[in-house]
């Protein structure tokens, strides 16, 4: 699936998304074992050490299929999701895209690569350009990738734009992001990452930096989005009360892990590891009898990801620890119920 | 109007800014009370003028201020007709304090958290060094963070740890009340729900009064005894949090319930139609009308505040 741009005088969308040989397994995203490790000061041949941001990962994404990866901040969500953009290089680990090891890539591959996923940010107006107009803006991916033909650029932009409820289209191309508000800001970004119709959108707390009554409009874009196009969703998060509205499945992760992976519904009625049964605790729903009582929440803070605790990660703010065992040994995956899988001794 | 049962009162209260294209009727025309040991919570969407509020109370006005006007009753004194040396020197962070937005990363990083949470003292009491930092050091360990931790500097503690050092300096001088604004945006779930336990706490401790201005009604409930909903520059109900969560009677408030997802109830949220209105120029009449699914011909006057099913509400429907 080379492209060479100098080589071909038309390409078109459709052109470059034939080249793609479709596998016969319905998986589009396969992670497996993945080590994200970052290298700290060096002198010489001494280390001083790596912070494991993410540390051994393995999931599989179907065909569009939306999962959520719920975590807190320095869990390494973010890191997974760099890797899987091609912005940082595993130093173990595959991750294979539509059948294909994305590690191995040269530029022109990784470029196509990149056409195939799309990424929204966190923070819309930091993520768009304040010197150029939707129009522009739109615009650039398909310069970006060899769009030569002007009128399918045009016609592209307009029905992206269409699509992400910036009507009357007209009004919006001359538009600089100061113009917008924050809702349509982050409908830019979210049009901007469809343009060159990927098969995965992945969206780093897309909603974060929104009011409420804002959010679930966004959240009800990327819905319609992906039913639309059978786009593959991964929607990173730290708030699991939107999660549930948007994703089919969540992952929970902690500390460069994921300790649970399991169906919303199935998460939210029947959370298995101690750490997401403390997540969803924590988690209010806005009623009156919150300010009645104390919540009860595991001391302390995440652990340094320099010098992670041995055994599980968790083990030391776990109330339901498991003495001479926890502490010692990692624990695998286990499946106590079907599609339910939690790594957590509880369930040995 | 002499209510002594409140620790603030305020009336009418308004804060207008000039800018380049005119005049921006942040704040108009609030009323507002707290009751002593009280925590209200102002919700409402960014760009409300919640902040504003706050910064008005406190009369931290930056140079641009077009009308600043209304009166405020500190603990039944008029502080408003104080000049602003006095007030400076006998109300702000004396009788009155803030943790200001991302107050965690607002900490001076080349300063001991020790000499940042006592200065407060320093230069409002004159309190001796020492003192002020036994002081700070029960207020310190009164958030939940260790008394060893004030000979540290900001960037050696995590987020959480640094909000909770923000706010043992806005309670080191033990005002009556705190303003707390959107104290736990930035902060991860499980921490945050440690705040809201700490906040908790000194409210029953200390007797200490909030008003807690967010943007995340969910949370929010975590301590409120009553909700004011703010809505383009003017509050449009105040409420039991009680009666206010289940119910709420202003449309905007109830579209704004409606908008918040939810973990345990199985309801699809949805959103409002529209933006908020300009400050600049804002409509006549009701402020909501344009987006409101209830409104009637009478919208287009300003509505009166009514007392409905003991709620206060700025909407004709209760007329």
């Amino acid at each position: 699936m080379t492209v060479d741009d100098r080589g071909q005088e038309q390409k078109s969308i459709e052109s470059i998304k034939v080249q793609e040989q479709l596998s016969d397994k319905d998986i589009l995203l396969s992670v497996r074992d993945l080590h994200v490790w970052f290298e700290l000061k060096r002198w010489g041949l001494i280390h001083s050490g790596y912070v494991k941001a993410v540390d051994g990962v393995n999931f599989d994404l179907h065909y569009g299929e939306s999962i959520g990866i719920v975590g807190e901040s320095g869990c390494g969500k973010t890191t997974l999701m760099r890797t899987i953009l091609g912005l940082v290089k595993p130093i173990q680990g595959e991750i294979h895209f539509a059948g294909e090891d994305i590690s191995g890539l040269n530029t022109a591959d990784l470029k196509f690569y990149r056409s195939e996923v799309g990424y929204v940010q966190q923070d819309p107006y930091g993520a768009l350009p304040p010197f150029m107009d939707l129009h522009q803006i739109m615009e650039e991916p398909m310069l970006i990738h060899g769009i030569k033909n002007a009128e399918e650029r045009e016609q592209r932009i307009r029905d992206v734009l269409t699509e992400i409820k910036m009507c009357p289209v007209d009004d919006f191309f001359k538009k600089y992001p100061h113009m917008l508000s924050g809702g349509q800001q982050q409908r830019a970004v979210i049009g901007r990452a469809m343009v060159m119709e990927p098969r995965l959108l992945v969206a780093d707390e897309p909603v974060s930096m929104l009011d409420a009554s804002v959010q679930v409009e966004i959240l009800r874009l990327l819905e319609e989005l992906q039913a639309s196009h059978n786009l593959a969703v991964i929607y990173i998060t730290h708030d699991l009360s939107t999660v549930r509205y948007f994703s089919k499945r969540i992952f929970v992760m902690y500390a460069g892990n994921i300790v649970e992976k399991a169906p919303v519904d199935e998460l939210l009625a029947n959370p298995l590891h101690p750490y997401t049964q403390a997540l969803l605790e924590a988690t209010p729903d806005p009623e009156y009898e919150n300010s009645l009582h104390y919540k009860e929440i595991p001391p302390g803070e995440p652990p340094s990801l320099i010098d992670p605790p041995t055994g599980c990660r968790f083990h030391p703010r776990c109330p339901k620890r498991i003495e001479g065992l926890c502490e010692v040994e990692f624990p695998p995956e286990f499946e106590p119920e079907p599609n339910h899988q939690v790594a957590c001794w509880l369930y040995e | 109007m002499s209510d002594n049962t409140k620790l603030l009162r305020v009336e009418n209260l308004r804060l207008y800014f000039r800018v380049k294209n005119g005049v921006v009727q942040a704040v108009d025309d609030v009323d507002f009370d707290l009751g002593y040991n009280e925590a209200i919570v102002i919700v409402g969407e960014s760009g409300c003028g919640k902040t504003s509020f706050a910064r008005g109370v406190l009369r931290l006005l930056p140079k641009n201020v077009d009308t600043y006007s209304g009166r405020i009753f500190l603990d039944n004194q008029d502080v408003m007709t104080l000049n602003d040396e006095v007030f400076r020197q006998n109300v702000r962070w004396v009788q009155m304090s803030m943790v200001p937005q991302a107050a965690m990363n607002a900490l001076n990083p080349v300063i001991k958290i020790g000499e940042q949470v006592a200065e407060p003292l320093l230069v409002h009491f004159g309190t001796e060094k020492e003192e002020a930092w036994a002081k700070a050091k029960e207020m310190v360990e009164h958030v939940g963070v260790p008394g060893a931790f004030l000979n540290r500097y900001p960037f050696e503690l995590s987020g959480g740890m640094r909000q909770r050092i923000a706010l043992a300096m806005a309670l080191v001088t033990e005002p009556l009340f705190v303003f707390l604004d959107e104290p736990t945006s930035a902060l991860d779930v499980l921490t945050q729900a440690n705040i809201f336990n700490v906040l908790k706490r000194l409210k029953k401790e200390l007797k200490i009064s909030f008003i807690l201005i967010t943007h995340d009604v969910a949370t929010s409930s975590e301590i409120a005894d009553k909700v004011a909903v703010m809505y383009a520059g003017q509050v449009v109900e105040v409420g039991h949090a009680k009666t206010f969560f289940e119910a709420p009677l202003h449309p905007y408030s109830d579209l704004l319930m409606n908008s918040v997802p939810r973990l345990r109830v199985k309801k699809e949220p949805t959103f409002i139609q529209g933006q908020p209105p300009s400050l600049l120029g804002p409509p006549t009449g009701c402020r909501f009308a344009e987006r409101c699914p209830k409104r009637f011909e009478k919208c287009s006057q300003e509505p009166p505040v009514v007392e409905a099913q003991g709620h206060q509400v700025k909407c004709w429907l209760y007329v």
